[in-house]
């Protein structure tokens, strides 16, 4: 039995998925990335060969994608986020035509043909407004965890209305609201609304043609997701997976390679 | 003897000047603005009050400026940052056609007309890429307060490029050059000059004239001001020492003393009898 990985080295997290030639998950992998993107890569890719079971020379192909993609040194190739997230979301929900992955640093609004091709994209990675890093900097001011970041914003009554664009003044307005005596989750859902606002912007550059799939880090926000459906007015598709969905991109076109190429794991290994 | 205060209270810092009734600057002072606003015009009030020898009886006049300048009930009225600017620097520097002022949050071109009122401006305050926070969170990032930066950049023998496009962003290419072995005398250096490109796009679009004055906490560094007439090629008027940071608290209390000469004035001889009560 071949297995093809996908290992998408985020700005924030990295993420490795082994892919069966049924094309069905085995094992998954998430570590933080930090500053080393190389080992991070590495850690990730072994830690899902520990879960999955499975030799790294049953690894017939490995794709590397996200960021930090060229320091997945012992990929066979890259493949951009773009490429593997329509890829990825596509496979888990076929009817998908736009793809919104928001990730700790961007956020991509992405058009994609059934097939998995990607017809038009376009993504904010110039400016932290709109991204995870938004919430990110609102979950410091509040001392509030990330993943109680959601939950917490959809106990609020009356959301405060975030007048900020960038991110280093929403944390100070966040404060002054605090001060104010507004309540944390109104604030909250008020930045969750902000984020959700600019995103709509970017999909409609693309244009928004349901289905619509939510990956990346912040598609496990339940907060984001909620918000998110009420401004585009239908219910988006929300994996668990939603944060592998890069790496299952990648390890679809892994699994291409082994398919129609059946490439030996013998170039992977030396430079292992 | 009638007094004028001038109140700024910016979102970093509120500062306070005091003018007699012949325009000389009596006392000054400033404060962190916090989240209290009035709390924090009320101390450096006081604090100008007490540099001065004067009793609070003894103001005859309170101008607030700045964006917290409708939250001091105090007042006795409120003038935009740009009025306030426009007047503090050319009662600084005559000659002023053009003001520049980078302030924590926002950043401001201003053009004068003859009258030194304003003719036009750009404002910044969406974005903290072009704006003082810029500067104080690439110090931060390498381990440095925001009053290390004068100093640190003295030192720097050249700017390492730096794209300047997201506050937040900059963090991962401060970190990166780190890595490589960037000096960070020459990262701030690279940040500061990229911040200034953005001041002079922004001077160029209410078509700057010389002469042009600047203000603001972040300009009080000699090595911004050396910067910036390198990049316009023309000599900047900087006001001294601390000055740089009162400009706009000091426009405003000379607009407060213009005020009080005009509430002064008798009735207009030209008002038609039985209208004049009004004044």
């Amino acid at each position: 039995m071949a297995y093809a990985a996908g290992v998408d080295v985020g700005s924030t997290q990295t993420k490795a998925v082994l892919l069966n030639e049924q094309r069905q998950i085995v094992a998954r992998a998430l570590i933080d990335t930090g500053a080393n993107v190389v080992s991070a890569a590495e850690n990730a890719f072994f830690q899902a060969l520990g879960n999955g079971g499975v030799q790294e020379e049953e690894v017939a192909y490995v794709v590397g994608t996200g960021y930090g993609r060229y320091r997945v040194t012992f990929g066979n190739t890259q493949v951009t986020e773009i490429s593997c997230h329509g890829r990825g979301a596509v496979h888990m929900f076929p009817a998908s035509h736009t793809v919104l992955d928001m990730g700790g640093q961007d956020t991509k609004a992405i058009r994609v043909h059934p097939t998995g091709e990607i017809l038009d994209f376009c993504m904010n990675d110039k400016c932290a407004a709109g991204t995870g890093r938004f919430l990110g900097a609102a979950a410091a001011a509040l001392e509030i965890p990330l993943d109680e970041l959601g939950a917490t914003a959809l106990r609020a009554e009356r959301p405060v209305k975030i007048s900020t664009t960038c991110t280093v003044f929403a944390e100070s307005e966040v404060l002054s609201w605090l001060g104010k005596g507004k309540k944390v989750e109104d604030i909250l859902l008020g930045v969750h609304q902000s984020i959700a606002s600019r995103s709509i912007g970017l999909l409609r550059r693309v244009g928004i043609e349901p289905e619509l799939t939510f990956t990346g880090g912040v598609a496990k926000n339940v907060g984001m997701i909620r918000v998110l459906n009420d401004a585009l007015g239908f219910t988006m598709n929300v994996s668990d997976d939603s944060i592998f969905m890069g790496a299952i991109g990648a390890a679809l076109f892994a699994l291409d390679h082994v398919v129609s190429s059946r490439v030996p794991a013998a170039s992977r290994e030396a430079e292992a | 003897m009638n007094y004028s205060a001038g109140l700024d209270v910016g979102s970093t810092y509120t500062k306070a000047v005091l003018l007699s009734d012949s325009e000389r600057l009596v006392g000054k002072a400033m404060e962190h603005t916090g989240f209290k606003l009035e709390q924090a015009a009320e101390r450096a009030l006081r604090a100008a009050l007490e540099m001065a020898g004067l009793q609070r009886s003894d103001l005859a006049y309170v101008v607030t400026t700045g964006y917290g300048r409708y939250q001091i009930p105090f007042r006795d009225i409120q003038v935009t940052d740009l009025t306030a600017d426009a007047r503090g620097s050319r009662l600084l520097f005559p000659g002023t056609n053009t003001v520049l002022d980078i302030g924590g949050q926002t950043m401001k071109a201003l053009r004068l007309d003859e009258a030194g009122r304003v003719r036009s401006f750009r404002l910044n305050d969406k974005c903290a890429a072009g704006t003082g926070a810029f500067l104080e969170k690439t110090a931060r990032y390498m381990g440095y307060s925001t009053q290390e930066i004068g100093p640190l950049v003295a030192t720097s023998k050249e700017a390492v490029a730096i794209s300047g496009v997201c506050a937040v962003f900059a963090e991962s290419e401060v970190i990166n050059h780190l890595s490589h072995g960037a000096p960070p005398a020459d990262i701030m250096h690279g940040a500061i000059a990229s911040l200034l490109d953005r001041s002079v796009q922004l001077m160029k679009r209410v078509q700057m004239q010389p002469e042009v004055t600047v203000a603001g906490g972040i300009l009080r560094f000699e090595s911004m001001a050396r910067i910036l007439r390198e990049k316009l090629e023309a000599e900047v008027n900087l006001p001294e020492g601390e000055m740089v940071q009162y400009v706009g608290a000091l426009g405003a209390a000379a607009l407060g003393l213009h005020r009080l000469r005009r509430m002064a004035e008798p009735p207009a001889a030209l008002t038609p009898a039985g209208t004049s009560e009004a004044s």
